[in-house]
């Protein structure tokens, strides 16, 4: 069994997610690589080998500096037939995602996502999949190798084994169309504004708000509460709140004791930022959101009536 | 300026998703819907073809014959013709699968730029636009939650791990949408009335010259094995706002020593 890891990097940091999953790779038993990709990224490998990779191939291209899909699909893509790797695992992220699906495209190999487990049996490798809002656990397989696993994000911690890797650095030809694509700008924010990581209640705000305002009567029921604000990704993109307040896969994973949500319909995405809150209140007008299958306590109601009425009795309550 | 717009029929929102233990294919008997998040996608294929001032909007999907009364969801708003792939053979298309059958369709279209929503509400992917750019040796850019078109390319702001990336890529491509792009409008009286009216062709695997051993099941690199519950959740309680909603969050907070 050969298992290939993309080991995903920002700046000269390895991401988290994908160290994670080299512990993951780990239960398959066999060989495990890593592969880094990236302009100047040599130093970046070794730090691999603390957390399980015996390999790690390294392609250092200029082409690869910027973080877009398409020419690490032709890297990965000939890194697994020349090595006959069996097996390539992503954690999730928006980069993971675009290499994975274009991955299996190109290799025509099957790919498996929204994994929080994987397990060799019998010879072969099944997945288990959370699927239809976690309301079932699939187990998956795959028909031909090479298999391609994309994990859900925050599944695995990083477990240092104290080994060390070897390094081999691999060169790579690039496909005309993957090459097409341009970064032209990266706005990496700093966060600013309070932290929502350390507070113990969040009050948050989706687009069921209605308008950027609807985040003044969120403000005043965290105030009351004694908590912070925080937000979905669609409000944030749409210029409501700041990204530094952001709840989900791309933004911060939070387990405070309480998270109020209101007019959040609960994508996965939002939900793996979370989830681990202690104790969580839906505020939401639709009866169906899948909000309402993990939130403790759900009010399906109008958040413009609801909240103002709860910061006023909140606040009456406090004295 | 030609725009595909690829879109899914998906079970409800209201409907109850479960896999047929039998088939261990997602259960498409219910209530049907066009995927929600499509609609930004064809929201936005419609403010630039009108910007532009020609072009066409043409709907592009893969799905049983039932799927028509979902993408005409997306005629009502105004796109110009729809067009389906259906087969029984293409049932329990995996990824591998749906991205061959889909680049089949979109390569006799050749459009200018083909779009994607943000994500199918029934396969939580998010991933299928990569595939389909790989397969037509297009350039991509996912997660766009703003778009430019200009010079004959198309530049896309899109929400990371880490902040915004901005991408440019020369047209043809390929662009997945975010939710946030745009609010979708709501189908007029007249746009759904006219809906029926527009031109809709279903097309089986022949018709696009696919081989049966290309789609389905046998086109697929991937099978479900087997089902299980997932883990048990703690109690969740669900209620009605009858005008006492804020009350019972107080006496709910209050029990749980939160206030
Ligand atoms: C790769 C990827 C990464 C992502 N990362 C993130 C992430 O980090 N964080 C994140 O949040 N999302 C993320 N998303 C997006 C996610 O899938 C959802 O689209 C997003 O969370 C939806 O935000 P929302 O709940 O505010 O909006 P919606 O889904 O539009 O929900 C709004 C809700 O408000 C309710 N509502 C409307 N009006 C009222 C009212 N008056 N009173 C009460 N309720 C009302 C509606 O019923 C609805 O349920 C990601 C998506 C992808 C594909
Ligand atoms: N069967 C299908 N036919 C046409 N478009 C699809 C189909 N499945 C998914 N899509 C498109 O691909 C996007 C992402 O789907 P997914 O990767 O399955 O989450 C959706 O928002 C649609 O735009």
């Amino acid at each position: 069994m050969s298992t290939l890891v993309f080991l995903e990097h920002h700046g000269d940091e390895l991401q988290k997610g994908a160290l994670g999953i080299l512990a993951k790779a780990s239960q398959l038993g066999g060989d495990v690589a890593g592969v880094v990709l990236g302009s100047g990224v040599e130093s970046l490998a070794v730090d691999a080998g603390r957390f399980g990779a015996t390999t790690v191939y390294v392609v250092d291209d200029p082409k690869l500096e910027a973080p877009l899909p398409q020419p690490r699909v032709d890297a990965i893509a000939q890194l697994v037939q020349e090595k006959g790797i069996e097996t390539v695992l992503f954690a999730q992220s928006i980069l993971s995602a675009d290499i994975a699906a274009g991955l299996a495209a190109r290799l025509g190999a099957g790919l498996n996502w929204q994994l929080v487990d994987i397990a060799a049996q019998d010879g072969t490798v099944v997945g288990k999949q959370s699927a239809l809002g976690d309301s079932v656990l699939v187990d998956v397989g795959w028909t031909t190798t090479p298999r391609l696993a994309l994990f859900r994000a925050g599944i695995a911690d990083p477990v240092e084994t104290g080994g060390s890797a070897t390094v081999e650095s691999f060169e790579v030809g690039f496909e005309e169309h993957s090459l097409a694509a341009e970064m032209l700008e990266q706005a990496h924010e700093e966060s600013s504004g309070p932290s929502i990581e350390d507070a113990e209640i969040i009050v948050a705000g989706g687009r069921g708000l209605g308008a950027p305002e609807g985040f003044g009567m969120i403000e005043e029921l965290a105030k009351a509460l004694g908590g912070a604000v925080a937000a979905t990704r669609a409000v944030v993109d749409a210029g409501w709140y700041p990204y530094s307040a952001q709840v989900g896969q791309t933004g911060k994973n939070i387990s405070p004791g309480l998270y109020v949500a209101c007019g959040i319909s609960g994508a996965i995405q939002h939900k793996v930022g979370m989830q681990n809150s202690k104790v969580i209140v839906a505020i939401n007008k639709d009866a169906n959101a899948p909000i309402f299958e993990f939130a403790d306590l759900g009010i399906v109601g109008d958040v413009h009536t609801i909240v103002p009425k709860l910061t006023e009795l909140v606040r009456a309550r406090k004295g | 300026m030609k725009i595909a717009v690829c879109v899914k029929q998906v079970p409800d929102a209201a409907a109850t998703k479960r896999i047929d233990p039998g088939t261990k294919r997602l259960d498409r008997s219910g209530e049907d819907a066009l995927n929600p998040v499509d609609a930004n996608a064809v929201e936005e294929a419609l403010r630039i073809r009108d910007a532009s001032g020609d072009g066409e909007v043409v709907l592009v999907s893969l799905g049983p014959e039932k799927a028509l009364d979902s993408v005409r969801k997306g005629l009502a708003m105004g796109a110009d013709r729809a067009l389906l792939v259906s087969d029984p053979e293409a049932a329990g298309s995996d990824l591998v699968a749906t991205s061959f059958l889909l680049a089949k369709a979109l390569e006799r279209e050749s459009a200018d730029l083909v779009l994607f929503g943000q994500q199918a509400s029934d396969s939580d992917g998010a991933v299928l636009w990569a595939a389909v750019a790989e397969r037509l040796r297009l350039p991509l850019i996912s997660q766009a939650a703003e778009l430019t078109l200009e010079g004959g390319a198309v530049t896309g702001k899109r929400q990371t791990e880490f902040g915004y990336d901005v991408i440019r890529a020369p047209l043809p491509a390929v662009v997945a949408v975010a939710d946030s792009i745009n609010q979708p409008r709501y189908p007029s009286l007249k746009g759904i009335m006219g809906a029926k009216k527009k031109q809709q062709d279903v097309l089986s695997l022949a018709d696009l010259g696919i081989e049966a051993e290309d789609a389905g099941a046998s086109g697929s690199r991937t099978e479900v094995l087997a089902l299980s519950d997932p883990p048990p959740r703690g109690e969740t309680r669900k209620l009605e706002d009858d005008g006492t909603g804020a009350e019972k969050i107080v006496e709910f907070l209050a029990e749980k020593r939160l206030l």
